[in-house]
């Protein structure tokens, strides 16, 4: 499939918004960060303006982008419809939760209930999200059970690095935080490795001879094919990525954003045993450093993840053009 | 809405014969005319007269080598929107611009209300639908729904323009959900078959499979001498035309 940028851009960073809403929501919950105006404006700030962006983004992959209101309408049928709907949603307890945060309750408890209406809301969104492509039969690669998992756990995992950073860069206690970043990354790697070696190894059950129906006769080959010029089914359905350079770029995703933050959180987290150990304290900027190193590198790695995920899935339809099995 | 209706009172489609397919083309091109105009319109072009041309066609030929040796064959195959029973291109729709037909089970996008998120293209095993790169919406087979219908032209004009061009008659539109219609019974004797049906989308289109072919085992080989000699320059007439060749070309 066709890696665009807009659809890219949309998935990942709407996807770390809602993980850094559904990190800020449960941490307001349990009162675990201070309910500093200028925290909360930053921390929703930043959660509420990825999640922004992202929509944006998507609705550049559109044709009628002024039409996109009407995705609201087929919920009964479409995981997009469902994803649209699930994200206005969000915002109305997000919003709850950033002005009682920013500006002081209206009501007493808002902060409260509003987090605890955010978070499922934000994990909704994500999941549906992850539905328009796990729910298509015609793409091998994601119509696997293994894809809304991996979607929900990497939201979370870059998240939790960006609310580690955060509450560093604000001089607050960020040990909680790192702890459940290392989690939701441990978990992420092991989810995306299982996800690898599922695609590599489920049997190809779709052929050609199947696809035109003429197997009864022997093997079917392309010979003339219908058009000279790649068309849109084409340039849409028929990306390929070399295994190579897929192998190479896995191997860097699975370093950039895993193995670094998860370094960086263990580094940041010892690092502090240690000198409260010496009762010394470790300069904020080493934290901040290490926080941010673990951001960026999540960043990167995210984004050659999500790259993956649509230029390594095949379109049975490829079947027609290029023959063979998929 | 993209929710299918429960049943549909005819099932409209196509059969289409892989034997007498020569693959010609004209049901492509017959398409993209009609449907330029019709329905469809605008059914735009890219690049048309540049490097790389290409543009939304409703309609897609391929040819196939098919088996090996002395059974070997070539297919032409036509392959343009079956109007499956059960559409994902429909119920993916996030906007209700997909549809299909109670009525006569033909699937439809409204030009009106279709944003060009191209899922339905996604959905598609088939390859039907393609993206209309300057008119910012999806484009597939409406089954000529601006023709079958079209009480202003001839009544022999009101099938599909595919079927219309059709030099070698390749090509039959009628009611597959009645099982006494001429399609129906065409099906049934040739064995029609469904593309992939395990992908379990119900396609109404039907392809009849390529008639064996005849037992040429006891013909004689091809031989050489068959061809025509090459010229022979001891031959007094061979000489007199390389010399009329000569003299004709200085």
């Amino acid at each position: 499939m066709h890696p665009a940028y807009s659809v890219i851009a949309f998935t990942t960073a709407s996807g770390a918004g809602y993980g850094l809403l559904i990190a800020l929501a449960v941490a307001a919950g349990f009162n675990l960060v201070p309910r500093t105006p200028t925290f909360g404006f930053v921390g929703l700030g930043l959660a509420l303006a990825l999640i922004t962006v992202g929509l944006l983004a998507s609705t550049a992959h559109l044709g009628r982008p002024e039409r996109a209101w009407r995705a609201l309408s087929q919920w009964r049928s479409s995981w997009l419809s469902r994803e649209g709907i699930a994200a206005l949603v969000t915002y109305l307890p997000a919003g709850a939760l950033g002005l009682g945060w920013v500006f002081g309750e209206a009501v007493p408890g808002q902060i409260v209930t509003a987090a605890w209406l955010s978070a499922p809301c934000a994990l909704a969104t994500i999941w549906c999200t992850a539905m328009i492509y796990g729910s298509l039969p015609t793409i091998r690669a994601w119509n696997q059970p293994l894809v809304a998992p991996v979607y929900l756990v990497l939201a979370l995992a870059t998240g939790s690095v960006l609310l580690t950073f955060l509450l560093t860069a604000f001089g607050y206690e960020a040990r909680w935080a790192a702890a459940a970043s290392l989690l939701a990354l441990a978990g992420g790697w092991i989810l995306k490795s299982r996800y690898w070696l599922v695609i590599d190894t489920a049997k190809k059950t779709y052929t050609a001879e199947a696809a035109t129906g003429l197997g009864r006769f022997g093997a079917v080959r392309p010979l003339d094919p219908p058009h000279t010029q790649p068309n849109f089914v084409m340039r849409e359905m028929g990306y390929q990525v070399a295994r190579r350079h897929a192998e190479k770029l896995r191997r860097l995703s699975a370093v950039t954003l895993f193995a670094v933050p998860i370094a960086a959180g263990i580094l940041l987290l010892l690092l502090q045993l240690l000198l409260q150990f010496l009762l010394l304290n470790l300069p904020n900027f080493i934290q901040i450093a290490l926080a941010a190193l673990a951001v960026l590198s999540a960043a990167v790695g995210v984004l050659i993840e999500r790259w993956l995920f649509f230029a390594e899935a095949e379109h049975v339809v490829v079947l027609y053009y290029r023959g063979g099995t998929v | 809405m993209t929710s299918l209706p429960d049943h549909t009172e005819k099932k409209l489609g196509l059969v289409i014969d892989l034997d007498t397919c020569v693959g010609c083309h004209a049901c492509a091109t017959s398409c993209k005319e009609w449907n330029a105009g019709g329905y469809s319109a605008p059914l735009t072009d890219q690049d048309a007269h540049g490097s790389d041309p290409h543009g939304a066609w409703l309609n897609r030929v391929h040819s196939y080598e098919v088996g090996a040796g002395p059974q070997s064959r070539t297919v032409h195959f036509p392959r343009s929107c079956l109007h499956c029973e059960t559409p994902a291109c429909v119920t993916v729709c996030p906007t209700g611009a997909s549809y299909k037909r109670a009525e006569d089970g033909i699937v439809l996008v409204n030009p009106d209300t279709c944003i060009g998120c191209k899922l339905c293209s996604w959905a598609c095993p088939y390859g039907a639908r393609e993206y209309d790169y300057d008119d910012g919406v999806m484009k597939k087979c409406t089954l000529c729904v601006d023709r079958i219908y079209n009480e202003t032209i001839e009544p022999v004009d009101r099938v599909p323009a595919c079927v219309r061009a059709c030099p070698t008659g390749a090509r039959h539109f009628g009611d597959l959900g009645d099982p006494d219609s001429a399609v129906s019974r065409l099906v049934k004797e040739r064995e029609g078959f469904d593309l992939l049906p395990e992908m379990g989308y119900g396609p109404v289109n039907k392809y009849l499979p390529p008639r064996p072919r005849r037992d040429e085992s006891s013909k004689p080989a091809w031989s050489a001498k068959e061809q025509p000699a090459a010229p022979d320059p001891s031959s007094l007439a061979d000489r007199l035309f390389a010399w009329a060749d000569k003299t004709l070309t200085r």
